[in-house]
């Protein structure tokens, strides 16, 4: 499979298309284009990476996707039909979600347990207690994880709960907001390498969103800059490597990115 | 609920079951951290203090007629306003009753009232505040002016009202009470619920689909329950206070009934000379309120991270 | 090199608990002369908890000992409280992760800047302003003069941090610690404050103790960097040296990075051997 190829990604069936969508805070005079005019396809089976810096709209953009902000304008189809600005039961089950700060992202009174059998029982699974035993494997936990509370866990195996909360009712999709960037580097490459391998075991497709050039790269084949609202440019991965970059903002950026070098 | 877990208890010590790093069943991991929470309120010896007044103070209510020395509405007037003795522990009344005991079977009143208006008063506050914190718009502009009007009004003169419409009465005393104690709770709910809407974890239950009926009260009313627990052991003082208050102005408890607010207005006549009549519910008063306070403000530090 | 200005022999920095103590920081020793030294390693290493023993700024729980902490011939074990305010901010200053924290948000930031100054150099009002206004030039601040009127919430959060090190620098410090200095700013922002440190520390020829989780950030900024783990430095190693590391740890920490030059499938996660608990520091790299 030559994922990193941005035509051959294209030509496989559309899972999300997102055209023209927009996002506008406040109202009159006041009013901040969040995200402005964004279109984008996403494959099956496809990593796709949104990259900017903070406050230029790509957690915007997935906010709107998932559904937790219904005001936009634009169109966000999945298998190329519609979904509802105010998102059904049968969309959150292809579609799910891993937020930035694991710390945040678990009720800090549910039990391991009680946070995985919650999307089970709202989508009526059957046999919830060997799930919630096979996605603890899964994420490598293991079973004898169930009955802790977040607070005893640490960074990374939140956010393999966190992982695992998502992945039990076995989406499609799933949105990768900045999942590693509130981790040690150690534990950062754990949970890049669990969504690795996640991905090929599942024939997941990933939106992902993050400001670290190298974590998108790593997990993305194609990746589009974002500023102000406004997608940039897509490149494949293969070009970000390469530091082949059209817009001088993206230069920047990508130069910036490698490291410390003193401004002349 | 698991009696396996505790099989396992005795067969190894009831502490290391609790220290066990895996815990083997979701009751055995409740348990641990209510362990947890039991020995930090340990270290506060104000805490502890005020607990074992509340504890003191129940188990007397509970067992009266045993601790009682006297027929609390036997009246002998050739007894009649004896200073404390061997008899009479904490002497007599007006009326020549023992007050000791009176006291004690007072305690059980006290208790009820306490008990009953934070029953009536924290579920009506935070469903109120939740419901309006998380859902918001009209749902919450018609909520809170509705909670805003009653906090207008004094909590005392509220229940004032209430008992001159509905006639006085323990029973009265109790719904007055509830009434005026339910909003400030609702406010501190939807002030928590404020912030808690707008966590990732509120987002995540969200995403799984779940209804804003389930995400209330499955996820946000936990979150609320220990500031509301907190807040309402610290507002027992003024629930007892305010019960007092209405007895004292003989619109709670009616005679002959031990309440400590009638039998502290009963003794006001003598107070200057045969003090202890009127000083000893006082005290009692004094003491239940402040043994509140002191376990409230210790729960606070082990219940709510913030002031921790 | 002459005289190193901070000299660090055998620092432990003990936590009491109610149950037992903690040690964060495991006797540690090490120097910072006139240079920019740089401090990694991930969250609990202790890398934060050292640059603020420093100053003496633990919390009440920490018992701070040590065989040497001295800086410039003073032994700060031994400096009274009112010492140490003395040295604080006027001969070594700290530099926080959010400068949203650190400037008082009820302040003008040039009245900020001001009073920095006046608290350890007697000069007039005037005087003093000039003074805050040639720094917040010196911080490429583009107006000054509008900048020096803003309250800390109207500026953004890399001005912000600016903000700071004009406000930290503007006593002349001869030690600066910087503890996650730009984590919070993007990163093109992050290399316009980093340029602007740089400069300062350079020019003024002070030290810089420089604290952070990104080993490639480190690896280019800093002269010499000290790699933490559990409470020891595991490796003191010149900074252009440092992808050539030859401590494990620091190896691993390296290899579980994702990388921009090249492709890789699964990262390396580091494992972690008991005995570097208490090994020696690993002094690599020609010593300069």
């Amino acid at each position: 499979m030559n994922a990193s190829d941005p035509v051959m990604a294209a030509s496989r069936p559309a899972t999300l298309t997102v055209s023209h969508l927009s996002v506008v805070f406040g109202r009159g005079a006041s009013a901040l284009k969040a995200v402005d005019d964004v279109s984008f396809t996403l494959g099956h089976g496809e990593a796709f990476g949104l990259i900017g810096e903070s406050g230029c709209g790509k957690s915007t953009v997935l906010r709107a996707l998932a559904g937790l902000n219904s005001e936009y304008g634009g169109t966000i189809a999945f298998h190329d039909r519609e979904v509802p600005h105010k998102r059904d039961k049968a969309f959150f089950r292809r579609v799910q979600m891993v937020f930035q700060d694991p710390y945040a992202s678990l009720h800090p009174r549910k039990m391991v347990q009680n946070v995985l059998a919650e999307p089970l029982k709202i989508h009526g699974f059957d046999r919830p207690q060997e799930r919630i035993d096979e996605i603890l494997i899964a994420v490598g936990l293991g079973p004898s994880f169930r009955y802790r509370f977040p607070h005893e866990l640490s960074g990374g195996q939140r956010q393999r709960v966190a992982i695992a909360r998502a992945l039990i009712i076995e989406p499609e999709l799933l949105l990768l907001d900045e999942p590693t960037s509130a981790l040690d580097v150690s534990v950062q490459a754990e949970i890049l390498n669990l969504l690795k391998q996640l991905r090929r075991d599942r024939d997941l497709t990933y939106l992902m969103v993050s400001h670290d050039l190298a974590v998108v790269t790593h997990l993305c084949e194609r990746v589009a800059m974002m500023s102000e609202g406004r997608i940039l440019e897509e490149m494949s991965a293969a070009d970000v490597r390469a530091g082949r970059a059209h817009q001088p903002y993206t230069r920047e950026f990508l130069e910036a990115s490698v490291g410390y070098r003193p401004i002349a | 609920m698991a009696p396996q877990p505790i099989d396992q208890a005795n067969g190894r010590g009831l502490k290391a079951w609790l220290a066990a790093p895996v815990p083997s069943s979701p009751f055995q991991a409740r348990m641990q951290q209510l362990s947890l929470k039991w020995w930090r309120l340990r270290a506060n010896p104000a805490a502890m203090f005020g607990l074992a007044v509340i504890v003191l103070i129940a188990l007397v209510a509970l067992f009266a007629p045993l601790v009682a020395t006297h027929d609390i509405y036997a009246q002998d007037l050739t007894m009649r306003l004896q200073r404390p003795s061997a008899a009479h522990w904490f002497g007599t009344d007006e009326l020549g009753r023992d007050i000791f005991s009176r006291l004690v079977f007072g305690a059980r009143i006290t208790l009820y009232i306490a008990l009953l208006t934070a029953v009536i008063a924290a579920p009506l506050g935070l469903i109120v505040g939740t419901t309006s914190g998380y859902l918001g718009g009209w749902v919450d502009i018609v909520l809170m002016r509705i909670v805003d009007i009653f906090l207008a009004f004094p909590s005392l003169v509220l229940a004032l009202a209430f008992v001159a419409a509905l006639g006085p009465g323990i029973d009265h005393a109790i719904i007055a009470i509830a009434l005026a104690a339910w909003p400030p709770i609702a406010r501190l709910a939807r002030a928590e619920t404020l912030s808690i809407r707008k966590s990732d974890y509120i987002a995540a239950v969200r995403l799984q689909g779940a209804s804003p009926l389930r995400i209330i009260l499955g996820h946000v009313v936990p979150m609320c329950i220990p500031s509301v627990v907190v807040r309402i052991t610290l507002n027992m003082a003024s629930i007892i206070l305010t019960a007092a208050g209405l007895g004292f102005l003989g619109l709670g408890a009616q005679p002959p009934s031990p309440e400590w607010g009638a039998m502290l207005a009963s003794g006001r006549e003598f107070i200057l000379t045969n003090g202890w009549i009127a000083g000893i519910p006082g005290l009692a008063i004094l003491v239940t309120s402040l043994a509140f306070n002191l376990f409230g403000d210790g729960l606070r530090d082990i219940l709510d991270p913030r002031h921790g | 090199m002459d005289k190193p200005l901070l000299e660090v022999e055998d620092l432990s920095v003990t936590f009491k608990g109610a149950h037992r103590s903690v040690q964060a920081v495991r006797g540690i020793s090490f120097s910072v002369g006139r240079e920019k030294v740089g401090i990694v390693g991930e969250s609990g290493s202790g890398k934060s908890l050292t640059g603020r023993t420093i100053l003496k700024l633990t919390p009440k729980a920490a018992t701070i000992s040590a065989r040497k902490l001295s800086f410039d011939g003073i032994d700060l074990i031994a400096a009274s409280e009112r010492q140490m305010r003395g040295i604080r901010g006027n001969r070594i200053s700290m530099i926080l992760q959010d400068p949203k924290f650190s400037l008082n948000p009820l302040m003008r930031v040039g009245e900020q800047i001001t009073e920095a100054y006046r608290l350890h150099h007697k000069v007039g009002g005037r005087e003093a302003e000039a003074r805050a206004l040639a720094m917040l030039e010196a911080v490429k601040i583009r107006d000054p003069a509008r900048v020096f009127r803003l309250y800390p919430h109207e500026v953004s959060g890399g001005m912000g941090q600016r903000i700071m090190i004009a406000m930290m620098l503007i006593p002349e410090p001869d030690l600066i610690i910087a503890d996650e200095p730009t984590s919070a700013l993007d990163v093109t922002i992050r290399r316009q404050v980093l340029s602007i440190l740089d400069e300062l520390v350079t020019r003024r020829g002070a030290g810089l103790i420089f604290i952070s989780h990104d080993l490639n950030l480190v690896a280019d900024f800093c002269d010499r960097v000290l790699v933490m783990y559990a409470g020891r430095i595991m490796e003191d190693i010149p900074a252009r040296e440092l992808r050539n590391a030859r401590h494990p740890y620091t190896r691993a920490l390296l290899d579980s990075l994702p990388r921009l030059d090249r492709q890789t499938d699964m990262l390396q996660v580091p494992s972690r051997d008991p005995a570097w608990l208490d090994g020696p520091t690993l002094q690599s790299g020609s010593r300069a």
